[in-house]
């Protein structure tokens, strides 16, 4: 980066270290903080989405959209991640790439699935080999967001699912004396309800994404966990800036890391939850009335 | 610049034409000198110099990406790239499930990294890396095995007592041994094991292997394999 650091090997000290910290390793290295941070953004809202969905369908009054909603959750939930991570994966990019193979290959092409090898033509490969590097890292992106926000979907969808259902049957029952529909009962009364029996839940679900995020390197992106260990790892005169085994400060700038954003997370949701409980009629909502009477 | 450009759009608009000739490069990026992420963030060492001559001589346009070792083969098999080029000995348990090109490193020894040259390897687990020949001897040899992820994991298991000893290529191991200010040690003990380097194809990809094997043939007649061979581990090294 500095025209200084063109030959690492004669400089030492203070400039060695600006030098080492600004190498293109060490860039994508920082870079890979903002990847997670944006895979975190996407991927809550993502799963509240899958979530929200799959919860709705499973308390559905009809019987197919309930039998798929309580498939979904009960399937999800009762995988393990990492055969979920790595099996789903390869088929997903899989079937993305024989979906694409029905439209553009040639006709009369043999079938993908020979043996061990998935073959499709070059047309049909998903980005096409052609592509820039940064269309690779986008898919995989991709890839990682609909998986992470498919199983952490089915967590969300049991927890909604409880919170509707914990929302007080005399509710609702008074809003239908009002003559409201079922779904003005869902919209006004169930939904505004049911989110202070979430959070809890929720906030959980939050922050055990934030700890699932070193799945990502099994999804082919590479996040900060794996280029800690990297670049921490001892280094032979083959590189530019030889050094010893460094991981133990690596992993602690990565502990700084993690701790300081379940730290944010923790008070951003206490608020939340002080502020969702206000009115209610729970225990936390009855005591903040006696607090403020 | 604007001529660049519009070869670039070309490029992508024409991809019946240009899809095949894009080659995809596939290595672990872990194991130097073979392969490593040098500090810009590129792929980099004797697998990346000799991998570029290859696909010039083969009129072939290469691109390059990472994997990890375990899951290697099954992305090669899935197509996520074309060709393994990442330190892989030939043995005939992998040709069942890729095809080998002719061997680009002659078999090559692979040496034991202790602590000290008067290790006894039966005192203790021996460290070796997943899924590789040098594992795979361990287990066979009336020795305990340790497995590891990745090169590096394996010989910080010897630096803390994990492992009494690393198996791994001698070419891996040397730089680390001489440049550890005697902290660790090569053992005179060598063991000769795999077939040779070779890169690995997926078994339908006939024509490619063959494209490369020429390269690599035209490489090994005039000399510029060996070179490299020697650039890379030092005059000790096997050449051909």
């Amino acid at each position: 980066m500095f025209s200084a650091c063109a030959d690492p090997k004669a400089i030492e000290g203070l400039s060695w270290l600006s030098c080492y910290l600004t190498s293109g390793k060490h860039l994508d290295f920082y870079w890979s903080f903002v990847i997670v941070l944006i895979l975190l953004a996407v991927t809550a809202p993502a799963a509240m989405i899958f979530g929200f969905g799959g919860a709705t369908m499973a308390r559905s009054p009809i019987a197919p959209l309930r039998w798929v909603g309580k498939a979904y959750i009960a399937m999800v939930r009762g995988i393990p991640d990492i055969i979920f991570f790595m099996f789903f994966v390869i088929a997903l990019d899989q079937g993305i790439e024989y979906l694409k193979s029905l439209a553009v290959c040639p006709a009369g092409s043999a079938w993908p699935w020979q043996g061990l090898e998935f073959r499709v033509c070059a047309e049909a490969k998903v980005p096409l080999a052609t592509s820039s590097p940064l269309m690779f890292q986008m898919y995989g992106f991709f890839l990682a967001v609909f998986t992470f926000a498919i199983v952490f979907g089915a967590f969300v969808a049991n927890v909604l699912f409880g919170a509707m259902q914990a929302v007080p049957r005399a509710q609702l029952e008074t809003a239908e004396a009002y003559g409201m529909s079922h779904g003005q009962v869902f919209r006004r009364i169930l939904i505004p309800q049911m989110w202070v029996y979430a959070l809890p839940g929720l906030s959980n679900l939050w922050m055990i994404l934030i700890k699932a995020t070193p799945l990502l390197f099994l999804l082919g992106v590479k996040d900060i966990v794996y280029y800690a260990r990297e670049l921490g790892g001892s280094k032979t005169q083959v590189y530019e800036y030889p050094h010893g085994d460094w991981r133990l400060y690596y992993f602690l700038g990565l502990m700084v890391f993690y701790l300081t954003m379940t730290r944010v997370s923790e008070i951003f949701l206490k608020r939340l939850s002080n502020r969702l409980s206000k009115g209610q009629a729970t225990a936390a909502g009855e005591a903040m009335r006696r607090a403020g009477a | 610049m604007k001529k660049l450009l519009l070869a670039a759009t070309f490029a992508t608009l024409g991809t019946t034409a240009f899809a095949q000739d894009v080659v995809r490069l596939g290595t672990e990026g872990a194991y130097p000198p073979y392969n490593f992420v040098n500090d810009k963030g590129e792929v980099d060492g004797f697998e990346r110099k000799m991998g570029d001559e290859l696909c010039k001589r083969a009129s072939l346009n290469c691109t390059w990406t990472t994997n990890e070792w375990d899951s290697i083969i099954p992305n090669l098999q899935s197509g996520n790239y074309d060709v393994i080029i990442a330190g892989m000995s030939i043995t005939p348990e992998r040709g069942e499930v890729v095809d080998f090109s002719q061997p680009y490193i002659p078999p090559a020894s692979s040496a034991y990294l202790t602590l000290s040259k008067d290790t006894d390897l039966k005192s203790g687990p021996v460290a070796a890396q997943t899924s590789t020949i040098q594992a795979a001897f361990v287990a066979e040899n009336g020795m305990k095995l340790v497995e590891y992820a990745t090169p590096e994991e394996t010989v910080a298991a010897v630096k803390n007592g994990e492992a009494v000893a690393v198996l791994a290529d001698k070419d891996y191991l040397k730089p680390i041994a001489d440049e550890s200010g005697g902290a660790l040690v090569l053992l005179d003990k060598e063991e000769v094991i795999g077939g040779g380097v070779g890169m690995a194809f997926r078994k339908s990809d006939a024509e490619l292997r063959g494209k490369f094997d020429a390269a690599i043939d035209s490489m090994k007649k005039d000399g510029t394999l060996s070179a490299m061979i020697t650039e890379f581990f030092g005059p000790e090294a096997k050449t051909w």
